[in-house]
């Protein structure tokens, strides 16, 4: 494949006729050629002055709002703009787990939506995310806390979600590894949702960039919006890195960052961002099987395809725009790790790095229009984006074709804060470092 | 991250609370509804200096209040809440 890929138009026709196609006879023919030959899979694509929808953020929620505008509402005259290059942010970053385990009637339905779409996501995009619905395990360690998972399985299997609540010996049987019979934080059962499980995270991205290139959508790679074009207290466009991009209608993907951009607009949100730290080890045999989590304090694990262990804890507890964490929290993780799976204490860290949260004053995300007309915002993502990647796509996609709220993201309106009816999963009050 | 306690002096900040934005102030009881729901739930959220409260809880026990770079962790100044002085 040539550098310069030619005008964009022809080429879309040539790939969606030719080698993009992914089939078992292109994997073949490229495997005898040392893989030379595949093309991009997608465009580099330079802005256009103008779109119907310009999603600023090229993470997994604006690639899969931008993918379901097209796929879903038939609107494809759509750009995406993205500061960095796609799998540069968050979406690189996260620890991979898909769930839908949630207690309150706000998350339940729109966590299941987004597990019900990374069933078929593979299906639908026509791309491997090596969507692996291994079991999300989360252990409790006395009678209350066994207590408040049977109302949360209970809550779930209400919603039609799958939920099982397992004694002592049910843990033991799928995770024998585990410390049983510590003094501190003895295990006396788990909430096991099976469906749940684990993506490849940077597939995720590819995927829904490819997808949405195939269906027209422009993917901007390199392109910061440092101001939006107002007329009237109407967003009409983005001022980006690459030149004013006019807009019938912007949506803010953004989660992490979403206080500073939405700041150019005027907006101040109930929003602060927060670190969230994250490990990997050497990679090690197939060890853990499912997604595990520590009910006594935050730690949670899972081992990817290549045999590294895959954790991480809390936030680091303040205010950061920093992108790396301190060194309490990672002690604060290894405990974690020590007190329930004491045969990880031998492994090495490969490597740890952090990540921006948006983490909004009740612990839930906003997916919503704003003051600004024709300006719609999704983010407050806290740490729990990723798993809400294709509903978040498909609810921020409706929002933005249709003006009316997705069903499943009712309770995720911004006026929630004003009105009381916050969305608090964890019950902590407006203080986001405690989510 | 250490954090420079008036009363302890140096000290890791793993001994204390976060608090959060020392800006917002609660308002006067005759306020109305937007401005208290704008005291409890909206943030500037800067990326460069602001001015927040910690509590010193493996320490003095005191409420202090620093000044940092939320994108370096650089502390300017920090001083008992007592003083704080807007």
């Amino acid at each position: 494949m040539p550098d310069d890929p030619g005008p964009p138009e022809r080429r879309r026709v040539r790939r969606v006729r030719g080698p993009m196609r992914y089939s078992i006879l292109s994997l073949a023919a490229e495997a005898l050629r040392n893989n030379r030959g595949w093309p991009p899979a997608w465009r580099k694509a330079a802005p256009k002055p103008s779109y119907s929808v310009v999603v600023v953020g090229g993470g997994g929620h604006g690639l899969a709002t931008a993918w379901t505008l097209a796929a879903t509402y038939g609107i494809r005259d759509v750009a995406v703009i993205e500061k960095g290059w796609i799998g540069s942010g968050n979406a690189g970053r996260n620890t991979t787990i898909i769930r839908s385990n949630y207690l309150l009637p706000g998350n339940i339905p729109f966590y299941e939506l987004s597990l019900k779409l990374w069933e078929r996501q593979e299906a639908d995009l026509g791309f491997n995310t090596m969507v692996s619905q291994r079991g999300v395990l989360n252990l409790c360690h006395s009678d209350a806390q066994r207590d408040a998972y049977a109302r949360r399985g209970n809550a779930m299997r209400l919603h039609g979600v799958d939920a099982e609540l397992l004694d002592r010996e049910g843990v033991r049987r799928i995770a024998p590894f585990l410390d049983f019979d510590g003094a501190r934080f003895p295990i006396t059962g788990g909430l096991m949702q099976r469906r749940g499980g684990t993506a490849r995270h940077d597939a995720v991205v590819w995927g829904y960039a490819r997808a949405a290139d195939r269906l027209g959508v422009d993917i901007v790679e390199d392109c910061e919006a440092t101001g939006f074009l107002l007329e009237r207290g109407r967003v009409v466009g983005v001022e980006t890195t690459r030149g004013t991009i006019r807009a019938g209608k912007v949506g803010l993907a953004v989660a992490g960052s979403t206080s500073r951009v939405a700041a150019m607009a005027g907006l101040r949100l109930p929003i602060e961002s927060h670190v969230l730290q994250a490990f990997v080890s050497e990679g090690l045999k197939p060890l853990i099987p499912q997604v595990i989590t520590f009910g006594a304090g935050h730690f949670y694990v899972s081992q990817s395809d290549k045999g590294g262990l895959v954790f991480g804890g809390d936030i680091d507890g303040y205010n950061s725009w920093a992108q790396r964490g301190n060194l309490p929290t990672v002690r604060d993780v290894c405990e974690g790790a020590m007190a329930v799976m004491p045969m990880v204490g031998r492994a090495r860290i490969l490597r740890h790095w952090g990540g921006l949260m948006d983490m909004t004053m009740d612990g839930s995300p906003i997916i919503d229009r704003t003051p600004v007309e024709s300006l719609f915002l999704n983010g407050g993502w806290c740490y729990g984006g990723f798993k809400a990647t294709p509903a978040s796509g498909l609810c921020f996609a409706h929002l933005l074709a249709t003006g009316e709220t997705h069903h499943a993201a009712a309770a995720y309106r911004l006026d929630r804060f004003a009105e009381g009816r916050l969305v608090n999963e964890k019950g902590t009050g407006a203080q986001p470092n405690l989510h | 991250m250490r954090l420079p306690c008036p009363f302890c002096g140096e000290r890791d900040a793993a001994e204390f609370r976060y608090r959060g934005d020392a800006a917002p102030r609660q308002p006067p009881p005759e306020a109305d509804a937007a401005a208290i729901a704008d005291h409890l739930y909206l943030r500037d959220n800067p990326a460069g200096p602001i001015r927040e409260l910690w509590y010193h809880r493996g320490g003095c026990q005191g409420w202090i209040v620093v000044e940092r770079d939320t994108r370096t962790h650089e502390v300017a100044a920090a001083f008992p809440a007592s003083e704080d002085r807007r």
